[in-house]
């Protein structure tokens, strides 16, 4: 039978979403079901002198109105569960619901609950909530200095962790005074906003007879969930049950434990009748982590010859008002040990700041770091191309780990696992015809016309990871993965992963490993993931870890249950073993082919158990729990080409290529498909996308007619090549590669559209890269030219 | 105070009572319970929600149940019957299969107003260049797919429509798609 593992099959998921018959969390409906609504703070800080719900109480359909003096003692604070180590951590109080002080426009103020969704929603603005509005800080700089409002009186100067990596600040500091050439910029990573196509939203339901508690939430790890919830909810986790349906994307933004589905959970258990809320696409923008915004100065110190020898860094994080779930990782062990990218740097020195502001909390979104790591150092390298006169591929090339270094340590500490950096350049070079377009490039100057050509090497760290690890860097969980690969009477399989797909297309390509290992048509396995009912523990579906670390145990898994049927096949044909070859899907005695037991027929003789060998127990199952070595390192270059048109600004995307390796592959058409959209969501950084606060607090990007995403008509089509390395960390040599894109694609753009405006002496602009920030650049630059002239 | 609203979806008479403020695709989602259409934003710019009425692509959310009353709604749960068994690909319309096979959905939320889109994109343009089928769907967001493998999907379903001799949008929706283009209410 040919080998699945790398054959691009159409989703096994896909029947029921083209056809309108998938259940999404918001497509529940329980018999007696009530709806709930969030009051949402209107100011970014203030006092609350009261809330006074009494009308809304009496309003027509309202059966409950909560505030947060209502579930003092009763329900607990939302935690944080990444306590970064070494970093003067603070962790301050996050309550349900704000009952003294709201700290960012979207806080939660009350909650009520009505018969009907329009019932809930109209109550709302019966509730009389007097506020004394309090000064507000929104930007993380600003938020440190002195006499800054505090957003948390027990967080003295807003500063809620410092944390360095690298292999020395003082060497670094001498290879910087000592270097031939010094590269400076400041830079800022915008502030995103994830916007998942499917708002969050929560069903919960109580059985008062049996105390069992089961909640439905749009989740990327429904078992973190229920961990958290049982301790804020006070139910054991054995009578709590949290289920993801079918989940419309999350890109980091649904792992947090967020104040709104603890309180549905709530209110189901005290009114005894099942709560539905459902976010508004408005309320998703402001109460919904955020991603990014830092503000780095980098130092990239190297020789006239393009020999990169240190990097500096110096981030300042605005993590919003509140610590959420993961945030404290982001910035520093998720940013901080991978600044040195993909190239051999002797010297490494990172800070960051953790800075609390009066705004929606941040935490990881697509590449969570990495993209703000790769970006300082892909717009570094660039510069110092630039400064020293020489290709920016010939630079990288000069300053990539070789391939024989593998595994490589980094001056942070972290191991490569294996890759070949060069042979991804050169071959995105080779699909643009690289030389070709530099001529053109000059050409198309000649004539007026400003082509940019922008290169982006990458390496991220993913697949999280050992938990040994994880430990160590205060993450407070494992992040092993599980699989119970069980092949029922008939032969046909099920499947239970503990992590948590939500678009990613494990049921297809997990299903393709299994159906490879057993033997049995990819059609007769299925998998079951994303109920804590159903699935043995995980961690669930972020970092790029489900197909690295997931199918670990579900190779793992199946290995075991191949290896029991082999026992069992062995003793149906009175033969060793070890005689026995393996082959589409039957075990057949070595040299004697037609004395075979299929798979299936192993199965039913498994289950009956008349006759097994000596002391086997019955039934053909195997789970595993797969912790792995290391973590994985994707990499890969990607090269924008745009033309940027001075007279108006904009920027034309012409071509855009990605080379990526991400190990061995299951399913080519799953991973481009993940490449085209963690490209096109790096591009919306790049050029479009930016959550923009006021001076008081006030989102002004606080719906999609504000938030520029990318639109299919922006875009050009996405070019993608691979190179495979697979990884000697797992059982399969595969790594991630949901957020290579997004990581790699935002310098490649920006670099594309700082080669174009060379010309111009323009050699770094903030994104987003609107048309009016260009044409402004532009015509600053012309004036300083006809300045210059006069 | 409820209304009740009588009008035709996927073929079959429906009816249910609303209050007037109702948009059409809480109607569909919470009264009729057709959850295949989506919610996706409050200011109508995302086209999750993206249903035909009277053969036509509309987002359903800036409409009120009342004002469908007496038209016909299709919504992808009667995508696939708007075609002869004939014109269908695995029992499905032409577009769902080619989303299915050019794997032009990641996490579906956004995928039954995309084909609905592009239901009404092909009736009306039945060969599009690749910049028309980019500009067809600028008002339908996706967040996972980059769009690449959505427009190859809807390059896909035109080549097969057309090499069926079928049109993307048939049988009655199409009659009234026609009789709303000529000015008269079917």
């Amino acid at each position: 039978m040919p080998t699945l593992f790398g054959t691009p099959l159409r989703r096994k998921e896909d029947p029921r979403l083209i056809t309108g018959h998938a259940t999404y969390t918001d497509d529940i409906r329980l018999p007696g079901m009530l709806y709930a609504a969030i009051l949402r703070s209107p100011h970014a800080h203030a006092r609350i002198r009261s809330v006074d719900a009494s009308e809304a109480v009496r309003a027509p359909g309202v059966v409950r109105v909560y505030t947060g003096r209502d579930l003092e003692g009763r329900l607990g604070p939302i935690p944080t569960a990444w306590l970064v180590p070494d970093a003067d951590l603070k962790t301050p109080p996050h309550p349900a619901l704000a009952s003294e002080r709201v700290r960012y426009a979207g806080d939660g103020v009350a909650m009520v609950v009505a018969e009907s969704r329009a019932a809930a929603r109209d109550a709302l603005e019966r509730i009389r909530v007097d506020y004394e509005p309090l000064p507000a800080v929104v930007d993380a700089e600003k938020a440190m200095e002195p006499g800054a409002p505090l957003v948390h009186e027990e967080v003295p100067g807003n500063l809620v962790l410092h944390w360095r990596a690298g292999n020395g600040a003082e060497a670094a500091e001498r290879a910087i005074a000592q270097a031939e050439v010094v590269v400076r910029r400041r830079l800022r990573n915008q502030r995103l906003i994830p916007t998942a196509m499917e708002p969050r939203a929560a069903v919960a339901q109580y059985n008062p007879a049996t105390g069992e508690l089961t909640l439905w939430l749009t989740s990327q790890n429904p078992h973190i969930h229920r961990v958290l919830l049982s301790g804020a909810l006070g139910v054991p986790e054995q009578k709590l049950r949290v289920v993801a349906p079918e989940v419309g994307g999350g890109f980091g933004s649904k792992i947090p434990f967020y104040p709104d589905e603890a309180l549905v959970a709530f209110a189901a258990r005290d009114l005894g009748r099942p709560v539905k809320w459902t976010e508004e696409r408005s309320e998703n923008c402001r109460a919904t982590t955020h991603g990014r915004d830092h503000v780095q100065e980098v130092v990239l110190a190297g020789t006239r010859d393009g020999r990169i020898t240190a990097l500096r860094v110096r981030a300042v994080a605005n993590l919003g008002a509140y610590l959420s779930t993961a945030a404290p990782g982001v910035p520093t062990i998720l940013f901080g040990l991978i600044t040195s990218g993909p190239y051999a740097i002797p010297h490494i020195d990172v800070e960051v700041f953790g800075v609390l502001t009066h705004t929606t909390p941040v935490e990881a979104y697509r590449g969570a770091g990495r993209p703000e790591a790769t970006y300082l150092l892909e717009r570094l390298v660039d510069l110092y191309a630039r400064e020293i006169g020489m290709d920016p591929a010939e630079l990288r090339r000069r300053n990539f780990i070789p391939a024989h270094r593998f595994p490589y340590e980094t001056p942070t500490g972290l191991t490569y696992d294996s890759g070949n950096y060069e042979r991804a350049l050169e071959k995105a070079l080779e699909a643009l015809d690289y030389d070709g377009l530099r001529k053109e490039q000059e050409e198309a100057r000649k004539r007026g016309r400003f082509l940019g050509i922008g290169l982006s090497s990458y390496v991220e760290i993913c697949g999280l990871g050992p938990s040994k690890v994880a430990g160590a860097v205060g993450f407070q969980g494992g992040l092993w993965e599980s699989a119970v690969v069980r092949v029922h009477p008939t032969g046909k399989v099920n499947v239970y992963i503990g992590s948590s797909p939500h678009g990613q297309g494990e049921e297809t390509t997990f299903a393709q490993v299994v159906a490879d290992e057993l033997g049995v048509p990819v059609e007769d396995v299925e998998i079951v993931h994303g109920d804590t009912a159903q699935t043995p523990m995980g961690w669930g579906t972020y970092g790029s870890r489900t197909t690295p670390v997931g199918s670990g145990a579900l190779a793992l898994a199946a290995r075991r249950v191949a290896e029991k049927a082999r026992k069992i096949a062995a003793h149906m044909l009175e033969a060793a073993p070890e005689d026995l070859d393996f082959r589409d899907g039957a075990f057949q005695v070595r040299g004697v082919p037609e004395r075979k037991a299929t798979i299936q027929q192993v199965a039913l003789q498994a289950y009956l158990a008349w006759n097994l060998p000596e002391g086997m127990e019955p039934a053909l199952e195997a789970s595993a729990f797969y912790d792995p070595s290391n973590f994985v390192y994707p990499f890969g270059t990607h090269v924008a080409v745009v033309e940027v048109e001075p007279a108006t600004g904009q920027v034309k995307l012409l071509r855009y290529v990605a080379v990526d390796d991400p190990g061995r592959v299951i399913n080519p058409l799953i991973v481009d498909g993940q490449v085209h959209g963690g490209v096109v969501q790096g591009i919306g950084q790049a050029l479009w996308e930016g959550a923009v606060y006021d001076e008081n607090g006030q989102l002004l990007t606080g719906s999609m007619m504000d938030y520029a995403l990318p639109r299919a008509g922006f875009l050009p089509p996405i070019e993608t090549y691979r190179t495979e390395t697979p990884s000697p960390v797992n059982p399969l040599g595969v790594k991630g590669v949901g957020e290579t894109g997004t990581i790699a694609s935002t310098p490649a753009v920006v670099n594309a559209v700082m080669d174009a405006l060379a010309p111009f002496g323009i050699d770094h602009l903030e994104m987003p890269l609107t048309p009016e920030k260009i044409w402004r650049a532009v015509r600053e630059a012309e004036a300083r030219k006809g300045g210059a002239a006069a | 105070m409820e209304v009740t609203v009588r009008l035709t979806v996927n073929g079959q008479p429906a009816e249910g009572s609303a209050e007037p403020r109702t948009l059409l695709v809480h109607f569909l989602r919470d009264t009729l319970g057709l959850t295949g259409t989506h919610v996706g934003c409050d200011t109508s710019q995302c086209g999750a929600c993206t249903v035909l009425l009277d053969g036509r692509a509309v987002k359903s959310c800036t409409l009120l149940a009342v004002q469908a009353e007496g038209r016909a709604v299709t919504t992808v749960e009667g995508l696939a019957a708007l075609l002869p068994p004939e014109a269908r690909v695995e029992g499905l319309h032409p577009l769902q299969a080619a989303f299915w096979e050019k794997h032009g959905l990641q996490c579906g939320f956004c995928t039954p107003g995309m084909l609905m889109t592009a239901a009404d994109l092909l009736s009306r343009k039945p060969d599009p260049s690749e910049a028309e089928i980019r500009e067809g769907l600028e008002g339908n967001l996706c967040r996972c797919t980059g769009y690449q493998n959505i427009v190859a999907a809807v390059r896909l379903a035109a080549e097969r429509l057309r090499a069926a001799g079928a049109a993307a949008v048939g049988g009655e929706a199409a009659l009234a798609a026609g009789a709303a283009a000529q000015g008269g209410a079917p």
